[in-house]
């Protein structure tokens, strides 16, 4: 009879179902996926290539490799990065050369999309691998990237 | 246990204070089933659940339930003022009259009365109610569609939910609670009705489920259809009058469940020998509320497996399945008892 | 809208229900507006532009490296096939041969792509019919592959991995190992996914014809993708116009004729298993070799009109550029899946009740912002 027949095969596709759930639910101390997320921070660790933020490394003489050349405001998007320049006569070839004044970055318009990192020539701008950066107030989005007083690191040339 | 009762000797007083504890009791019991089913949905999920208020987020409901106290009722402007508000409580206090007249042990029930079994399927449809009341006077679409749709679920799963209990009361030959656990001693109403009884008590689970408008049976409130089907336009504390009485109704189907088909407050029968339960009758307590939760949980197992039916293959369920297998089964049982087939222990 | 209601004759019977723009079911921000009688669906009418970016005049002041990236968001589920859309548009018009392995190395991502976006859709797809914890199940799986993207992307979803020419950097060192991980795991688990959901008696009763769609009828809407597929409408793209390294591998077209929700379900599954195969057949032979060819810093497309369509997760994606040999295209249009599959709606669910209306919503597989751009 097909009538009891079905009756049979949906109960035993619906235990079926239940013994997947089941297993789930004993093994669950094994199992669980959840990250518990501020207790973790010490140990939660971004992978390397995330993309955080956009930092300027500087060295322990307060110099970072900007040259000012532009590429990175050039490539980006939406207009994140803004860079103030000026000319200024540098000490150890005497000649005027472009330097940064400001590299300016608005995380709070930044996609993540990577570009000015691969724009640059001389890496000066890297990822971060941060993940909290939510602030309480939105003008803290825009950051100097240059450290105040930082120069050129000498050598560098585009 | 101290609270031996008998209504008509006692006096108001008496009366009230015992519903006060009753109703203590349930609201903390509704709260803390409320956490079960949050952990459970969540070890079922790969998940931890909540683990953050109180050790091992024991005090979560407590505080989501002050957070509801202290939120602000809302509702609609065009709403019928009167019925929306009379809603909820029509839904809370259904659910907790039936927790009266169940026997937690041989001596822990408030209310003993003669027609227990028909008490309880009587109290336990008036809560649809005040659903439909809530749905209709909302004057929100969404919560019309839901309350429709618990009205036609009520009205047909009541059916089962009472011929699967009729089946057993075949065996018992009384409605009376305390007198159906009498019977149980020499043992469990599934085990003397073998065959029909555990068809009977799979109908019960099943139709039970959707009585108290649970997954897979939770056309009314159906999130990814209705959005939040009935108490749609329901916040603060009248929404947490329809959450609570959803838990304690669950409860309460576990509970008859436990009482009519696994002995209620009785102990196994290979523990009997060992004669705990006459040094200490109040271990009843625990047997009930063990065979309870262990029913509970089977809800919630199947809440948080299966799929959710269509609305016409709800009642397909019911009239084309259900209710034929039921009528039979109430044959067979009747049979059974004619020829003296049960098993006793 | 207001005028349609005005202007209708309506029966007295019949009513308006407002779908949306909040909905669990909508996905996002669709907005149904629907005629019900009782639970029976009269009529369906998408209501769209609720997320509306105009990605596609964005593309006309962007470079074509910027594009790429605008791609991500529209249908983030599949974003770095679309990156490769762009790409390839790009890369065909300026005839521009790319690397051995950076074809192999994208085709791989973008097959992980493909079931890290059915492994949502299979999640989303339990809720939508009442079984929450597939979702979640789902969502494990998905974690492996999204951990695998992080690693050599840097990003989860967002990837903008591709650029004209090849990849922003080469694949992480551990990259094939995870992936080989991956694969291993997930092929214990489309079995679970059968037995807790595509064998369940509920689920088979609610998909099984419900939302039928005729094969003529999968054409003449312009659907794609398995979609299309479920009706028995062989259409897809990697196998008609291969692309990357999608010449080199072998695998089956998933193919059904029901045409009703169980079979774009059944179509999915069967994907998840093809794309397990390519990524088997490709993982252990990526070739040495250059991750991009360098293009210039300005990218300047040849004048004229150049098209290219790729296989995303949810059906065909058109990329049509009209250059004038600027560095900015003219005009950049995108032929998205999700636009033409939504079309179909009104035609499978008229007639069926609320509950089928959701179903069959769950087997299109829509991303919102997909449809709106």
């Amino acid at each position: 009879m097909s009538y009891f027949g079905d009756i049979y095969k949906g109960i035993k596709t619906l235990l079926t179902g239940m013994s997947v759930t089941g297993k789930v639910f004993l093994n669950n101390k094994n199992n669980s996926i959840t990250q518990q997320y501020p207790d973790n921070r010490e140990t939660l660790k971004m992978f390397n290539r995330f993309r955080g933020e956009v930092v300027m490394p500087h060295n322990e003489k307060n110099e970072h490799t900007c040259t000012g050349c532009q590429k990175c405001e050039i490539a980006c998007p939406n207009g994140s990065i803004e860079i103030i320049w000026d000319r200024q006569i540098d000490p150890e070839s005497g000649k005027k050369k472009k330097m940064i004044d400001q590299h300016i970055y608005h995380l709070g318009m930044c996609t993540m999309c990577g570009l000015c990192i691969e724009a640059c020539p001389t890496d000066a701008i890297l990822w971060a691998q941060n993940y909290e950066n939510s602030v309480y107030d939105r003008s803290a989005l825009t950051k100097v990237l240059n450290q105040p007083g930082s120069k050129i690191m000498p050598g560098v040339e585009d | 246990m101290i609270l031996s009762i008998n209504i008509v000797e006692n006096n108001m007083l008496n009366m009230l204070l015992i519903a006060a504890i009753y109703l203590g009791i349930f609201s903390v019991a509704g709260l803390f089933l409320v956490l079960l089913e949050r952990k459970v949905a969540a070890w079922f999920q790969l998940r931890l659940g909540p683990n953050r208020v109180g050790p091992w987020g024991l005090l979560q409901t407590m505080a989501d339930a002050l957070k509801l106290v202290s939120k602000e009722l809302t509702g609609t402007v065009k709403a019928d003022k009167f019925l929306y508000n009379l809603a909820p409580y029509f839904v809370i206090i259904s659910s907790l009259m039936a927790l009266a007249v169940f026997p937690f042990t041989q001596e822990f029930q408030a209310f003993d009365i003669n027609i227990g079994i028909f008490f309880l399927i009587a109290i336990s449809s008036i809560g649809v109610i005040g659903i439909l009341l809530g749905g209709w006077a909302s004057n929100n679409k969404f919560a019309l569609i839901g309350a429709m749709r618990s009205g036609v679920q009520t009205i047909s799963y009541e059916l089962s939910v009472g011929l699967s209990l009729v089946t057993m009361v075949l065996l018992t030959g009384t409605l009376q609670l305390s007198e159906i656990i009498e019977v149980q001693k020499n043992g469990w109403l599934i085990v003397q009705g073998h065959i029909p009884a555990i068809i009977a008590f799979m109908i019960y689970m099943i139709a039970g489920t959707a009585e108290t408008n649970r997954a897979p049976f939770d056309m009314v409130e159906a999130e990814s259809e209705l959005g939040a089907g009935f108490h749609t336009e329901y916040s603060g504390m009248k929404f947490a009058y329809f959450f609570l009485a959803e838990f304690i109704n669950m409860f309460i189907i576990a509970a008859i469940a436990a009482t009519v088909f696994f002995g209620g407050w009785l102990e196994p029968a290979w523990l009997t020998p060992l004669g705990i339960a006459e040094v200490f009758p109040a271990i009843g307590v625990f047997w009930f509320l063990g065979k309870t939760f262990a029913l509970v949980f089977l809800m919630m197992w199947f809440r948080w497996t299966f799929p959710r039916l269509r609305v016409d293959q709800l009642l397909t369920l019911e009239w084309k399945y259900l209710l034929p297998l039921n009528l039979l089964n109430i044959v067979l049982m009747a049979l059974i008892v004619w020829l003296g087939l049960t098993i006793q222990i | 809208m207001d005028t349609n209601i005005a202007n209708s004759n309506l029966k007295s019977e019949d009513y308006f229900i407002n779908m949306g723009p909040q909905h669990p079911a909508t996905h996002g921000v669709l907005r149904l507006l629907l005629t019900i009688d009782g639970e029976i669906i009269k009529k369906v009418e998408p209501d769209l532009g609720y997320i509306h970016r105009s990605i596609e005049k964005m593309c006309e002041r962007d470079s074509y490296q910027q594009i790429v990236h605008l791609t991500d968001r529209m249908d983030y589920l599949s974003s770095h096939i679309n990156n490769e859309a762009v790409c390839l548009t790009v890369e065909n018009a300026l005839q521009l041969e790319v690397p051995e392995r950076v074809k192999v190395i994208r085709t791989i991502i973008g097959e992980l792509t493909r079931i890290a976006s059915h492994c949502l859709w299979w999640g989303v797809m339990g809720m939508d019919v009442g079984a929450l914890t597939t979702y979640f199940y789902g969502f494990r799986d998905r974690e492996m592959i999204n951990d695998i993207f992080e690693e050599t992307c840097g990003a989860r979803l967002t990837m903008n991995y591709n650029i004209p020419g090849g990849l922003m950097f080469d694949i992480h060192p551990n990259f094939v190992k995870r992936t080989k991980d991956f694969v291993a795991h997930f092929k214990t688990k489309i079995p679970e996914y059968d037995k807790l959901l595509t064998g369940n008696v509920i689920f088979q009763k609610r998909m099984k014809g419900v939302g039928i769609l005729s094969k003529e009828d999968a054409i003449s809407f312009g659907a794609s993708g398995p979609v299309a597929r479920g009706s028995g409408y062989s259409c897809d793209v990697r196998k008609y116009h291969s692309y990357s390294a999608l010449d080199k591998v072998t695998f089956n077209e998933a193919l059904k004729t029901e045409g009703d929700s169980l079979a774009r379900y059944e179509v999915r599954i069967q994907e998840m298993w093809e794309s397990l195969s390519i990524i088997e057949q490709l993982i252990d032979n990526i070739p040495e070799g250059e991750h991009k060819v360098a293009t210039n810093a300005v990218i300047k497309l040849p004048k004229g009109e150049f098209y290219q369509k790729v296989e995303t997760a949810r059906g065909e994606l058109g990329v049509f550029i009209n250059s004038t040999g600027t560095k900015n295209p003219y005009r950049l249009k995108f032929r998205s899946p999700g636009f033409s599959n939504l079309s179909l709606l009104n035609h499978i669910a008229v007639g069926g009740k609320i509950g089928d209306l959701v179903a069959s919503m769950a087997t299109l597989d829509l991303v919102i912002p997909d449809i709106d751009r």
